[in-house]
């Protein structure tokens, strides 16, 4: 049984356009599964609603959000908010805007376990530094009594991710976790997930628009075009031959620099055209 | 003059934001550490760094946002390093820059045609409807764009509106920075294959920073790598991805991952 299973979630804007589009999709512990995509796609979505961190005007207009067997939406949002916050945490997108930057690191890592789990002030404070040391930051002491912006983007980014292994989640949402970050501080970052996710045997959903990326630290991906999943596959077979024209598209479209000629090819009009009339024969398939 | 900048024994400091003192100067920390190196006219140029490797002050140095402590900046002959802001106005028109974030670099209250219109007054040019026309026609933007805002685009089509406002003022170099690298792959695509097109079409000079390698590669002739504001290769592009000297630049090759799951990373 799959740690995470969404099946056929729909989310719209309130009176608006749909943003997802019976999405499903399953994590197992200890996998990783990349959520890929254009901007607007709705794949950071996805991630919201497991998290139950929707924007308010979204609404969830069906479907179905299984962690650990209960299903999410069913729950009261009191008794939801704890079982999300028991067994799920988020690594967001931009390591500066995430941390308060009036307050010292410590309290932003150990606060939640405190006021949220119920550890103790010294029990937290523990975990914090031995979280620290496993994202390799020296001197973790140090460190939780600095402020962000005494620190680097790379190492806010470690701090976030020590932050979201703090309570030993079952799940983690990473949020295109370096997108702010150059390549070289990237690298390490991705490794760093990876090396924790399988060490603790965290299911990962990881949201990218970065192919290049999918194929370093996923093991199964979904392709989503306009809430729609158009493709879901195991990495290997996906960079072997993606089966969806809108998919194999996007893999043109990424560079690569060991092939001068490779890449930089926008997805054609045509193949756009084809997959915008498949959205529209799904909205109307679905809605009469 | 075959090169349209000439630069020599750059230095650049800037206050430094991590010290902070009470009472005195603020403390300088030096950003761009010598740098020597010329763009050929026509010639399209990547810079290529990590972040803090100096790579966008060396673009506002080039296009004067920016004041050296040292050195020289010689655009078309004439040394920009040390001019004061009221000799630089009248040559100002002639190198143009392009922002990374065209969300915040174009006026959210003003219409597309007024963005680009804005510097064409500035810099008192004619039949200023006609240049706007033409510039969003470049940039495949088409009129039914001028009365809208920088928020009804999407992010690909704000950064062509950065395009046609830069090439509007028909300028000799355009520095463009990291103008890519918040789009996603297919816009990535049709930005960079637009800015190849009218660099050549319109005979530019073109500087582009990205820490992307990958595009650096598709779009330049030739490469400057800079670590910690110095120049530790500047090679043409070609021969840089297929042996490259220095440690920093395998380092930031092998650091970008390839779509290619076969490939692990080392």
């Amino acid at each position: 049984m799959s740690y995470l299973s969404i099946r056929n979630l729909s989310l719209r804007l309130k009176k608006g356009p749909a943003l997802l589009r019976r999405v499903s999709l399953e994590v197992a512990a200890g996998e990783v599964r990349g959520l890929v995509g254009e901007s607007g796609a709705g794949k950071s979505m996805i991630g919201k609603a497991v998290l139950g961190i929707l924007p308010p005007a979204v609404e969830i207009t069906g479907g179905e959000i299984f962690l650990d067997g209960v299903d999410l939406l069913r729950l009261a949002p009191r008794e939801r908010r704890r079982k999300i916050g028991a067994t799920a945490a988020l690594i967001p997108q931009d390591p500066l805007t995430a941390l308060n930057p009036s307050h010292r690191i410590g309290p932003q890592i150990t606060d939640r376990l405190v006021d949220i789990l119920g550890w103790t002030r010294a029990k937290a404070e523990a975990r914090a530094v031995e979280l620290l040391a496993e994202v390799q930051i020296a001197d973790p002491a140090r460190v939780l009594r600095q402020y962000p912006h005494e620190l680097s983007g790379g190492m806010r980014q470690r701090i976030l991710i020590a932050s979201a292994f703090a309570a030993e989640p079952r799940l983690i949402v990473a949020d295109e976790p370096t997108t702010a970050l150059d390549v070289t501080v990237q690298k390490q970052i991705l490794r760093l997930i990876a090396g924790m996710q399988a060490r603790h045997g965290t299911a990962l959903l990881f949201v990218t628009h970065d192919l290049g990326v999918v194929s370093k630290v996923c093991q199964r991906l979904s392709v989503l075009y306009s809430g729609m999943v158009v493709e879901d596959a195991t990495v290997a077979d996906f960079f072997a031959a993606p089966k969806h024209p809108y998919s194999a598209a996007l893999l043109a479209a990424t560079p690569r620099y060991t092939d001068p000629s490779a890449g930089l090819n926008p997805v054609p009009e045509a193949v756009i055209a084809a997959v915008r009339a498949e959205v529209a024969a799904f909205d109307k398939a679905h809605h009469g | 003059m075959a090169d349209l900048y000439q630069v020599e024994n750059l230095r650049l400091s800037l206050a430094d934001m991590t010290q902070r003192r009470a009472f005195g100067p603020a403390t300088q920390v030096e950003i761009l550490k010598g740098l020597s190196f010329t763009l050929p006219r026509g010639s399209v140029t990547g810079i290529v760094g990590g972040s803090g490797s100096g790579k966008s002050t060396l673009g506002r140095a080039l296009v004067r946002l920016l004041a050296p402590s040292s050195g020289a900046i010689r655009f078309d002959g004439v040394d920009l390093a040390h001019m004061t802001e009221a000799q630089l106005r009248p040559l100002r028109r002639r190198f143009q820059m392009i922002f990374q974030d065209p969300m915040s670099s174009l006026n959210p209250r003003h219409r597309i045609a007024t963005l680009i219109a804005e510097p064409l007054r500035l810099h008192r040019f004619d039949a200023i409807p006609a240049r706007v026309a033409r510039a969003l026609d470049q940039v495949g933007l088409g009129s039914a764009y001028a009365n809208r805002f920088p928020h009804e685009l999407s992010g690909g089509q704000r950064q062509r509106v950065g395009i046609a406002r830069a090439i509007a003022l028909e300028p000799d170099f355009i520095l463009a920075d990291e103008i890519v690298s918040g789009l996603d792959v297919s816009s990535q695509a049709q930005v960079l294959n637009l800015l190849e097109r009218l660099v050549a079409e319109l005979g530019l000079t073109l500087a582009f920073i990205s820490h992307d390698l990958s595009v650096i590669r598709r779009l330049c002739q030739r490469t400057l790598v800079l670590q910690h504001g110095r120049i530790v290769e500047d090679r043409p592009t070609a021969d840089l991805f297929a042996a490259p000297e220095a440690d920093y630049t395998r380092a930031l090759l092998e650091a970008i991952p390839l779509p290619d799951p076969s490939q692990p990373w080392v």
